[in-house]
């Protein structure tokens, strides 16, 4: 039972950020009829603005010692942050806790990042096939993340959550099960619930204000309701923007999980995309259903007794050839590709897609 | 007429690929290996734009069928012979099989489905022969040659060193000619002229299927599927059969690679390769006969020449500008070249999708135009 339960925590944190990046890329896809390439590569981004936020806030004025002195005998320099100087206990505060900084400058820019790119470049591509989107924005991908990688070098750069948030808990305890049977990273916890307020934050916005009904009268039927004298290419452009925040933020809070790197979004979205086929085009729950799902199921199928119930069925069907056991030893890595093979084979349309949904 | 256009075609791209080694000498890319790299990724594109460039459906996955010929190709060298005809046989046969199964499941879908199932079955291929395959692969080593391979048909006297890749005796790296012609160190080499050969044998099976019923029926899925699919007739026969042509196209790539330099590993079948071929063809221009290997030669040559360029250099080429400003041109250019050649491709891909969808050939055709006006015949040479 907590194996269990420890495999499906496991999953939730990989399965939070392919459900919001996921996410994003159904917005985009549902508002402006793109597949967005380069979707990714805003996740990245995001990474790297909270790279970047940590390295701001940890400026320092250097100052000499007047007493302590190095080996060689010059005056020891003090680094004092600029912050701490100008905020005092405030500046500690932010440095420590500069991922959240970061998540607050990160929402303006990745919204600036969005908008900009819909204006400026995708903007162009909406009379032109789907190949030439496809392309263009793979170009694009391909151009941000080799900025990036010209900016801060190739190595992963790793960030740390804040003290508070560091360390494990004791999951199983805090829902009533025996002490120590289920440890989990708190970290990876926030991230899960960060993305699931994400997650409910833009569904409200789409269900419950005037925008979002205006947005979604938009996905069902463009025309119409520009017809009715609405603007809806602006409020498409945002809704870019915001699906490009979404990503971004993903990217942020992702980064004391895993060590930002130039390619991370790369990684991220060819699962992303698997993850919206599965999903079904075009639908937001699928999409975050499918996220979270193939998250969990990726990391039972790393379970090593997952491996050996399979292994034993295949006993018992006399399916037990060495070619097969290899498969099932590698199980975890290419169990998502496989589930999305399967699911358009029986199910083309996905869990909760809409069928002949972009076909052409 | 347009059989004799046709001939001519291949006549004169025949002359061009068999005099290459005089013809690239004083751009200083005449060296075997890049000209044999010229080769194989021509074929490789040729193949591709056979997909992409007749019906209009866009994979990503195509590194996956050259990693697996490659991955062919050096078990043939290990288990039966290390002449490279056996080889490239079975490298083009698995990789004909291999294609089948992927196409089989990712033609089901069209337009971006298809895209996303090719992206992502390359990229199990990919873990697969990263991590879970290593008996086959050698994972993340690669497989290389040993000395204690079997090699059931070549005699066992090579004891001591590796053996090399030969056709029949002609050794692969063998520079069987150098001569000196105009101040140029001219290297004719085996391994090349057999790229060479079957460069220009893929090119006349591309414009052979560009003119045949079955290019037209390609073209018609393009054009317009639905309507195909309202005469009566299913077009998912036509687009598997160039999807199959396709993967043993790249898998006849992937042999070649493997017979030049025999070793292979999984960074072959990684999927920014499938994108580089991609590239490759729309910078070119998709669906004309002679513009993926255009868009493959430029691609490897420009790949070639900027990775050499560091900052020494180009302080060299503005030493004669005041030092500020110096310093500034090679502050600016520095992420572009060198090891920032990817930041460069990606760019210039974008500017050809933006502006020139047609690609090189596109953009010449427009040239010539401009230049010529009403002289057209000689701006549409090579383009169907």
């Amino acid at each position: 039972m907590d194996a269990i339960l420890l495999q499906i925590l496991n999953g939730i944190d990989k399965g939070s950020a392919y459900a919001l990046i996921a996410l994003g890329l159904t917005l985009i896809f549902g508002t402006l009829g793109v597949v967005n390439f380069a979707h990714g590569a805003l996740f990245m981004i995001g990474a790297f603005v909270a790279v970047t936020m940590g390295k701001v806030l940890e400026i320092s004025k250097i100052t000499l010692d007047p007493v302590k002195t190095d080996f060689l005998g010059n005056p020891a320099k003090i680094k004092t942050p600029y912050v701490t100087e100008w905020f005092g206990n405030f500046g500690f505060w932010m440095i420590e806790w500069s991922v959240l900084v970061s998540v607050i400058v990160a929402i303006p820019v990745m919204i600036l990042i969005g908008i900009i790119m819909e204006r400026g470049l995708i903007k162009h591509f909406y009379n032109r096939p789907h190949a030439d989107q496809i392309l263009v924005t793979f170009g694009l991908a391909i151009v941000l993340q080799e900025i990036i990688k010209a900016v801060y070098g190739a190595n992963p750069i790793p960030q740390s959550a804040p003290d508070l948030l560091k360390g494990s808990v004791d999951f199983g305890m805090m829902i009533g099960m025996a002490e120590n049977s289920v440890i989990y990273p708190l970290w990876r916890l926030v991230y899960f619930c960060f993305s699931v307020l994400i997650i409910g934050g833009v569904f409200a916005f789409l269900r419950f204000t005037t925008f979002g009904m205006v947005v979604r009268a938009g996905m069902a039927d463009r025309e119409t309701v520009g017809l009715l004298g609405i603007n809806i290419d602006k409020r498409f452009t945002i809704m870019f923007g915001v699906a490009a925040a979404v990503a971004g933020l993903a990217g942020v809070m992702y980064t004391p999980i895993n060590p930002p790197n130039y390619h991370m979004g790369m990684d991220f979205l060819v699962l992303s995309f698997v993850v919206v086929v599965v999903g079904g085009m075009g639908s937001l729950p699928g999409a975050v259903a499918a996220g979270f799902l193939l998250g969990i199921l990726e990391s039972f199928a790393s379970m090593p007794e997952a491996k050996e119930y399979i292994i034993t069925a295949l006993e018992w069907v006399y399916l037990d050839f060495d070619f097969i056991l290899t498969f099932i030893k590698g199980l975890d890595q290419i169990v998502i590709y496989l589930v999305a093979v399967l699911v358009l084979l029986v199910r083309p349309r996905g869990l909760m897609g809409k069928a002949g949904m972009m076909e052409e | 007429m347009n059989l004799m256009k046709d001939r001519f075609l291949l006549i004169i791209f025949a002359c061009v690929v068999l005099a290459a080694p005089l013809i690239f000498a004083p751009t200083g890319a005449a060296y075997p290996d890049l000209l044999q790299r010229f080769a194989i990724y021509g074929i490789f594109a040729i193949g591709f734009n056979i997909l992409f460039g007749l019906t209009g459906y866009l994979s990503f996955g195509h590194a996956a069928f050259l990693g697996v010929g490659s991955y062919s190709a050096v078990w043939m060298f290990k288990l039966l012979s290390m002449n490279i005809v056996p080889a490239l046989l079975l490298s083009i046969v698995v990789a004909g099989v291999f294609s089948l199964l992927i196409g089989y499941v990712s033609l089901r879908r069209s337009g971006i489905y298809f895209s996303i199932l090719t992206l992502a079955l390359a990229q199990m291929s990919y873990n697969l022969a990263y991590s879970v395959l290593t008996p086959l692969t050698n994972g993340e080593t690669g497989l290389q040659l040993r000395l204690d391979d079997a090699r059931v048909l070549d005699a066992a006297g090579d004891a001591g060193s590796l053996p090399s890749t030969n056709f029949f005796g002609l050794e692969m790296k063998e520079v069987f000619w150098n001569p000196t012609v105009f101040g140029y160190d001219l290297q004719f080499n085996w391994g090349y002229y057999v790229c060479a050969i079957l460069l220009i044998a893929s090119f006349w099976i591309s414009i052979r299927i560009f003119r045949s019923p079955f290019g037209l029926m390609l073209r018609a899925v393009k054009t317009n599927q639905t309507r195909l699919n309202y005469t009566g007739i299913s077009s998912r026969p036509y687009t598997l059969a160039a999807f199959v042509i396709s993967g043993m196209f790249a898998g006849l790539a992937g042999g070649l690679l493997a017979s030049m330099d025999p070793l292979a590993g999984a960074e072959r079948m990684q999927w920014t390769v499938g994108g580089e071929v991609v590239l490759m063809v729309v910078l070119g221009g998709m669906g004309t006969l002679i513009g993926p290997i255009l868009g493959a030669v430029f691609i490897k040559y420009f790949e070639n020449i900027f990775s050499k360029i560091n900052d020494g250099v180009l302080h060299g080429w503005f030493a004669i500008m005041p030092e500020w400003l110096d310093n500034a041109m090679v502050v600016i250019i520095s992420p572009f070249v060198g090891k920032g050649w990817h930041l460069t491709l990606g760019a210039l891909f974008m500017l050809v999708v933006i502006f020139l969808p047609g690609g090189l050939v596109d953009g010449a055709k427009r040239i010539g135009r401009v230049i010529t006006g009403a002289n057209r015949r000689a701006a549409k040479v090579g383009i169907e």
